[in-house]
């Protein structure tokens, strides 16, 4: 009598992991090629010696006085200078600053926003996302221009800093002209999540937070903030991580010494052509951002249980 | 003096008057409820009670004093919503300690209070859980604790029973009178549904597009509704339209047509009405065979046209001879028995002169 029960749920599961398999199995498979496979080849790639002639040395030479095999000669040279500790440590921070900068900014934008008449939402997103529509380095090449020295702008700054004794320094080419870049281009990658999480919010509980006794503070800080978290940790992930690889806007925008990871990066494959300590670099920022997504998972963890 | 006053309160949205020239006053102590058909103006007075929206004509006072200067959070009023709104990020615990936070109460009298809050709802073992996690009634309880736990003067509460199943309302019936009595918090309740009202409250506003018909308590409401519009809302009712023909003070004679005579013994509050309707419930009717005798003053012939088996009860609807569905409510006291009569059954309709009453509007 279970028999036939038996086989109708095993023909069910089957059918079940069938569909699952061919609806998860391409983008699984186109990950794991272009993914995964890349990244294996750049930690492979760290543990050899660079090329004569730039690129990667073979990894077996019949000629023995060639370099040949695998070794931790990159690593060494990676600690053996405080240097790259500092590019590091300047990259960090450059990162930190332009995701607190731009959690600033977004925020009251994405609340303004949300708490817009409906039939106004849609254009102000549009708007939001409407530099996307032109080329990014065009707009980063524009930031040039209006920080330049013969710009409107920077006299107007200079005039300003000078009512206050401040004698002015140049703005282009300096590591404020990147953070402004930074902000400028990473704006929108805050915006919308905090939007999509905002405009989510049931405007009864604010109500509900005035009844109660809250005012306008209180609402915000015990209601909306709270509420908010997961929208600011989508944001701030959308701009830490990138801003931590970008190279275009220090080369564009930054002087000779506002060099950060993402420029070292680069340098090491298209300059100076060892892609061995490219590699090494890249995995070290691979391990630094996946150290601070965990620290920032166990931060928020913390956060909300404290706050249950 | 009154908790609560409204003074000839007036909203308009555009064109719309919400609500119009409403003038009530609430007593401390009162489980006072606002009644009306869905769209009537209910949920729109009681914004203005919490501050949430200002009239545009007339005054609330509560103890006396003018509130249109108070904002919602310094109102010592505090309101139940029909979703709940609790908030999600919160536990249950953290939910009822909001409104002492925000009035910074000290931290043991919080802990304290809350505790007590959430015993006298009985979800004391729920403190540490989240909404997401607790039941409709539970949440419902959550409301209410938190609603009432800094013992605001007036708890104002907004259809909190409609997201409730049947047997769910019930309970929460009971025990929202039980917990009113308890905690002494005057109460002003509103809701669509009549029978609800009838049970819960010391007294209640009916509402009919934004103007109140009637206040009165429930009993009075019932026996003497003061229009059509009253009678018709609470409870089941006939209406017969006639026209007075005779006033005495034996009583008062009214012509239907194409009925016949009626006699009662209400009379018109009016020595001048001539239109008038008489306005009967029910359990008032009497419903007989056409053999059985009966000594009341009324009694017409008809035909059962349907009836609704309700177990205790059944309420059949007769067809009278001018073509007017009229209801007669008939206990099913004879063990055994579930119904007298057969729907096309020809029967007879009967009810004293002192039974319904008249209505000149
Ligand atoms: N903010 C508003 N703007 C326009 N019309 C409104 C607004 N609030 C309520 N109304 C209208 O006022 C009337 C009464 O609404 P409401 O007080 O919500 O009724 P109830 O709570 O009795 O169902 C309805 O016709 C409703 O459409
Ligand atoms: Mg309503």
């Amino acid at each position: 009598m279970a028999t036939p029960a038996f086989a109708d749920l095993l023909k069910f599961r089957l059918h079940k992991n069938l569909t699952r398999w061919l609806v998860s199995g391409p983008p699984f498979l186109f990950l794991l090629l272009f993914f995964l496979a890349p990244s294996l080849i750049m930690v492979l790639a760290s543990f050899r010696y660079p090329g004569e002639f730039g690129g990667l040395a073979p990894l077996r030479d019949a000629n023995p006085a060639v370099l040949q095999g695998l070794t931790l000669e990159t690593y060494r040279f990676f600690f053996s200078d405080v240097i790259y500790a500092e590019i590091f440590f300047k990259s960090f921070g450059m990162a930190l600053a332009t995701t607190l900068a731009c959690l600033v900014m977004a925020y009251p934008l994405a609340l303004l926003i949300a708490r817009s008449p409906r039939k106004h939402r849609d254009l102000m997103v549009l708007l939001v996302i409407l530099p996307f529509a032109s080329n990014f380095l065009v707009r980063v090449y524009a930031w040039m221009i209006i920080l330049g020295p013969q710009s409107a702008f920077a006299h107007a700054i200079g005039s300003a800093l000078e009512l206050f004794g401040i004698t002015p320094v140049p703005l282009l080419f300096s590591p404020v002209a990147v953070l402004i870049g930074m902000i400028y281009v990473h704006l929108p990658f805050m915006i919308l999540p905090l939007y999509t999480n905002l405009e989510k919010h049931d405007p009864v509980l604010l109500d509900a937070a005035q009844d109660l006794g809250a005012n306008a503070w209180r609402r915000f800080w015990d209601v909306t903030f709270p509420l908010s978290l997961p929208g600011i940790f989508a944001g701030s992930a959308l701009v830490f991580i990138p801003v931590l690889g970008m190279f275009a806007i220090p080369d564009i925008l930054g002087g000779t010494r506002d060099m950060l990871i993402g420029n070292l990066i680069k340098e090491q494959f298209l300059g100076v052509r060892d892609w061995p300590f490219g590699a090494t670099l890249s995995i070290m920022l691979t391990l630094m951002v996946l150290a601070w997504a965990g620290f920032s998972m166990w931060l928020a963890r913390k956060w909300s249980h404290s706050h249950a | 003096m009154a908790l609560l006053e409204l003074r000839h309160v007036t909203r308009r949205f555009g064109a719309l008057e919400a609500v119009h020239d409403v003038s009530l006053s609430v007593e401390a102590g009162e489980f006072f409820t606002l009644l009306g058909p869905s769209g009537c103006g209910k949920t729109t007075l009681l914004r203005m009670i919490a501050g949430f929206d200002q009239p545009d004509e007339g005054q609330i006072l509560l103890d006396g004093k003018d509130l249109a200067d108070t904002p919602p959070e310094d109102r010592p009023i505090h309101t139940v919503f029909q979703s709940y709104a609790l908030f999600p990020h919160l536990s249950v615990a953290d939910n009822v300690a909001f409104p002492l936070k925000m009035a910074k109460r000290p931290a043991d009298e919080i802990a304290r209070r809350v505790r007590e809050a959430l015993e006298e709802v009985r979800l004391a073992d729920k403190a540490q859980a989240y909404p997401h996690e607790l039941s409709g009634g539970q949440k419902q309880r959550v409301a209410l604790a938190r609603g009432l736990v800094n013992r605001p003067r007036l708890l104002l509460l907004d259809e909190p029973l409609g997201a409730l199943d049947a047997k769910l309302r019930e309970e929460m019936q009971v025990e929202l009178i039980n917990l009113q009595r308890n905690v002494g918090i005057t109460f002003v309740f509103v809701t669509h549904a009549q029978i609800e009202a009838l049970a819960l409250s010391t007294r209640i506003a009916v509402m009919s597009q934004g103007v109140v018909e009637q206040v009165d308590e429930p009993d009075r409401l019932y026996c003497a509704p003061r229009n059509r519009f009253v009678a018709d809302f609470i409870g089941k009712i006939n209406l017969l339209d006639g026209h007075v023909i005779a006033s005495g003070s034996e009583g008062m004679w009214l012509e239907v047509a194409g009925l016949g005579k009626i006699v009662m013994s209400s009379v018109a509050s009016s020595t001048h009405t001539s239109k008038g309707t008489l306005a009967i419930r029910p359990e008032q009717v009497r419903i007989l065979g056409v053999e059985e005798t009966t000594t009341a003053e009324n009694c017409f012939q008809g035909t059962v046209r349907d009836l609704i088996y309700h177990g205790d009860v059944t309420i059949y609807t007769v067809l009278l001879a001018n073509g007017l569905p009229f209801k007669a409510l008939k206990p099913n006291s004879a063990p055994g028995r579930a119904k007298f009569f057969e729907v096309g059954d020809a029967v007879r309709v009967a009810w004293p002169k002192e039974a319904g009453i008249f209505l000149d509007h």
